[in-house]
């Protein structure tokens, strides 16, 4: 009867959608006005970060654009030059195009930082959980060591012993490798603890038994049975972990230890900026503070809210 | 700069006058100033660099030094002639080291000698000297291969220890600061000078107290007792240090916030043209670039590259817009007041960005190579943001700058050990005289030269004007050996360094072109 496939799609389009609004998450979200605006403001900042080189006027990364005789103009609406929408930094680089760039850099270190840490935290956890006895009480005590010192010290030590090993001729180049490997190797703590509690829960039910009954190996029982039922709580963990990895990567920048200043990202600007406070060029880091305010603000409230409705107990 | 120099007389002079006010009641006061880098050693011998000289010249003494405007004075000699084998030296009489030993002939004749040893720093200011003779207690000849007329001028900054102090403790020998040895020098001092340190954690805080027993005291207008030095590496941390009255002096305040400084009741800022060149140095010397994609063959080996890059460095840019005006663009690493400088050499040339593109085809680079540049990030004004302007202009050339930009106490031995390929550095002249420049900077093997030019006809002029005692002839020589390094430009000199000081009101340091505080004339109120 359906030989045509023509009106079997068009038909299927709007089920998956109502079914999308109908669903639980989606029933919360459609009312939860900070949530809608919070996502709106969150993928507006990852498309401005895919597409920053075709939006952006100028290239700052590329310093045969950048001129120095247009240092430090303010931005065009406070009398500055037209072609600078935002003003300029001390080097003349187009504040608009570094900002979207900057924020590229800091979005991809984030998302990647967060990437890294949440798959060792994962893996690890459910590991833990699942084993049991000295593998568990081995991972979990590093966990806990690791936990009692504040994560961006913890980011600030690695990134210092990263940079160090590297030979010289390489460490511009990878910076970003390092600073993405410390911030994750940072944060893993969180994810194992909270993979490592629920696998414990999943272990025990009688799925988990009758895989283990018809004699399944351990590591497939882990990876197809238990990781799929503990992701839930690790979503959550991984999209406040993202702001929280953007954070760290402007910390570890405006101390000057991150990114090289001739690819800022927005910590490097804030830091640049910073010295010029005193002399009146407020914007060189008043808008890469309020881009990096309201990214971590809205990413933020999208893991809050994220928690409530993936969480049973707070509906 | 006219005025600037006019200001700082200004500022000099009403020290003066105001010597017989403040030389009758020496009441004890406290200054507390801030730079943005620490010295990095207290051995006396060790580093030859402007900060670690300025601290340790407070505790140590030489035989000859300079006063704010940078005249020659007796110090630890009162009185010095040329002699047929070298120059006689007058000791001071009476004079105390801070441990309580008298100061002989002994101890100066031990420093010269410590200051001449492999890992001194100073060695090559003093190479003529091949010998210390004692007459007697206080009398004693330094004995030169030949004639030098400057070696007065030469011996400013190589400070007098205490023989015995040294010995006890096992220092006889500079420490070797590249190879980051640690000994009792480089945190305990032991000199004849009017501050005595009391408490050194370096990078962090250094208290001088006023030695009571120096010999110049009551001869000087200071009435400083009590220095608290407090290095602050941010420049805006600095400034709102002084906004704030937390410190009374900062030695180094960021150009940009001068307006701001002076536009603050009760704060003030003085500028003077200095005598100090900021200057890209080529690794000219090697095979190969250690950080270049171009192999089998070095770029900066070829003198065209080396011009193309002076072409493509818009200094006038820079003066404006990195230094806000405070600086002087220029040619020659050699500033107005040093012997030997001249207008010509140091006009740089006007930016031609197509004339530069010609030189590194013609020179086989039109495609440009990729290189590294090491910048300190804590030793001059501004010293990060000129590199990366560099970085920016010298990409329109097609050289494809990366920047590594370090504090100096890392900066440094990257250029000591001859491991960098492209980097900035500065340099001041505190004999005023172009040999200085010569013997460190381009002579074969000189200490500071790490771009490994070398020519056996300037070696020779620099021999040569070492022991020449003809005035005109020598200034001659002078002449020609510049000719040939602005020829060779093993160089590429961006600009001379504008100092601007901020001060409290009431705070009273005069300024010197060498960046020098001299607390034993600084008075506060």
């Amino acid at each position: 009867m359906t030989t045509d496939p023509t009106p079997h799609q068009v038909a299927s389009r709007p089920r998956m959608w109502t079914r999308i609004r109908e669903s639980d998450i989606g029933y919360s979200f459609f009312r939860s006005p900070f949530a809608m605006v919070a996502a709106a403001v969150t993928v507006a900042f990852l498309l401005a970060a895919a597409l920053a080189p075709w939006i952006a006027p100028y290239n700052p990364f590329d310093p045969a654009q950048v001129s120095l005789w247009d240092g430090k103009l303010p931005p065009s609406f406070a009398g500055g030059d037209e072609r600078y929408f935002l003003g300029t930094d001390n080097q003349g680089r187009d504040l608009w195009s570094t900002i979207l760039y900057g924020g590229r850099l800091s979005i991809i270190i984030g998302l990647a930082a967060v990437f890294f840490g949440m798959t060792l935290g994962v893996v690890l956890g459910v590991v833990a959980g699942y084993l049991g006895g000295w593998v568990d009480t081995l991972i979990m005590r590093v966990a806990d060591v690791q936990l009692t010192i504040p994560g961006i010290l913890v980011a600030i030590l690695i990134n210092g012993v990263g940079q160090i090993m590297l030979p010289q001729e390489l460490r511009a180049e990878f910076s970003v490798y390092v600073v993405i490997f410390a911030i994750g190797l940072s944060d893993w703590p969180q994810f194992a603890r909270v993979t490592r509690g629920a696998a414990l829960v999943e272990k025990e039910r009688e799925y988990v038994q009758a895989a283990r009954v018809i004699g399944l190996p351990g590591w497939l029982i882990m990876w197809r049975h238990v990781l799929p039922n503990v992701l839930r709580p690790v979503l959550v963990l991984a999209t406040i972990g993202l702001a929280l990895a953007i954070i760290a990567e402007a910390t570890l920048s405006f101390l000057g230890q991150g990114v090289p200043p001739t690819t800022p990202s927005l910590g490097t600007l804030i830091r640049v900026g910073q010295e010029f406070m005193f002399s009146g060029l407020w914007w060189i880091a008043f808008f890469p503070a309020l881009t990096l305010v309201i990214l971590v603000f809205a990413v933020n409230l999208l893991g809050d809210w994220m928690r409530d409705a993936l969480n049973p107990k707070l509906r | 700069m006219r005025h600037l120099k006019t200001a700082a007389l200004a500022v000099s002079v009403s020290v003066m006058a105001m010597t017989a006010a403040q030389a009758a009641g020496h009441g004890g006061k406290t200054i507390k100033w801030t730079s943005q880098g620490d010295a990095l050693t207290l051995d006396p011998h060790s580093q030859n660099e402007g900060p670690t000289t300025a601290m340790n010249g407070l505790v140590y003494e030489s035989l000859v030094t300079r006063d704010p405007e940078l005249n020659l004075v007796p110090e630890l000699a009162t009185s010095w002639e040329p002699t047929e084998d070298g120059w006689m030296f007058k000791l001071r009489e009476g004079v105390t080291f801070h441990g309580g030993e008298a100061l002989t002939a002994g101890d100066v004749a031990f420093s010269i000698n410590r200051a001449k040893q492999e890992t001194s720093d100073f060695r090559t200011l003093i190479t003529s000297v091949t010998g210390v003779r004692v007459i007697d207690d206080y009398t004693v000849e330094l004995v030169t291969d030949g004639p030098n007329p400057i070696l007065p001028n030469q011996l400013t900054n190589i400070f007098i220890m205490d023989s015995g102090w040294a010995t006890e403790n096992n220092v006889v020998r500079p420490q070797d600061y590249a190879a980051s040895e640690e000994t009792f020098s480089i945190r305990n001092a032991n000199g004849t000078g009017p501050y005595i340190i009391t408490e050194r954690l370096p990078e962090e805080m250094t208290v001088l107290e006023a030695n009571a027993d120096w010999w110049g005291a009551g001869q000087f207008p200071g009435n400083v007792t009590r220095i608290e030095y407090r290095p602050i590496t941010n420049a805006a941390t600095r400034v709102a240090a002084l906004l704030s009255g937390e410190v009374d002096f900062v030695l180094d305040p960021p150009l940009q916030d001068l307006e701001r400084i002076g536009n603050t009741d009760g704060l003030r800022y003085e500028t003077v043209a200095q005598i100090r060149s900021i200057f890209f140095g080529y690794d000219q010397g090697a095979e190969e670039l250690r950080t270049s994609n171009i192999e089998g063959a070095n770029p900066f080996a070829d003198v065209r590259v080396r011009k193309a890059v002076s072409l493509a460095i818009d200094r006038n840019a820079i003066q404006r817009v990195v230094m806000d005006g405070l600086s002087v663009p220029g040619g020659m690493v050699a500033s107005p007041g040093v012997l030997g400088w001249n207008a010509e050499h140091d006009t740089p040339p006007a930016v031609d960005i197509a004339a530069a593109q010609a030189l590194m085809a013609e020179a086989g680079y039109g495609d440009g190579f990729s290189v590294r540049l090491d910048c300190p990030n804590n030793r001059y004004n501004n010293d990060e943001a000129i590199c990366q302007a560099a970085v920016s202009m010298l990409a329109r050339i097609g050289i494809d700058v990366t920047l590594d930009a370090l504090p100096r106490s890392q900066h440094f031995p990257k250029i000591q050990n001859r491991e960098t390929d492209f980097y900035l550095l500065g340099w001041g002249v505190p004999t005023l005289d172009s040999h200085y420049i010569f013997s460190f900077l381009m002579q074969t093997g000189g200490s500071w030269n790490a771009t490994g030019y070398s020519d056996p006809e300037l070696d020779a002029l620099v021999e040569a004007m070492l022991t020449e005692t003809d005035i005109p002839a020598r200034t001659a020589m002078i002449e020609q050996a510049w000719d040939i390094v602005q020829a060779a430009e093993p160089y590429t000199t961006i600009h001379h360094q504008v100092l601007a000081w901020g001060l409290r009101d009431g705070v009273t340091v005069p300024m010197a072109a060498d960046d020098t505080p001299r607390f034993r004339y600084a008075v506060v109120e």
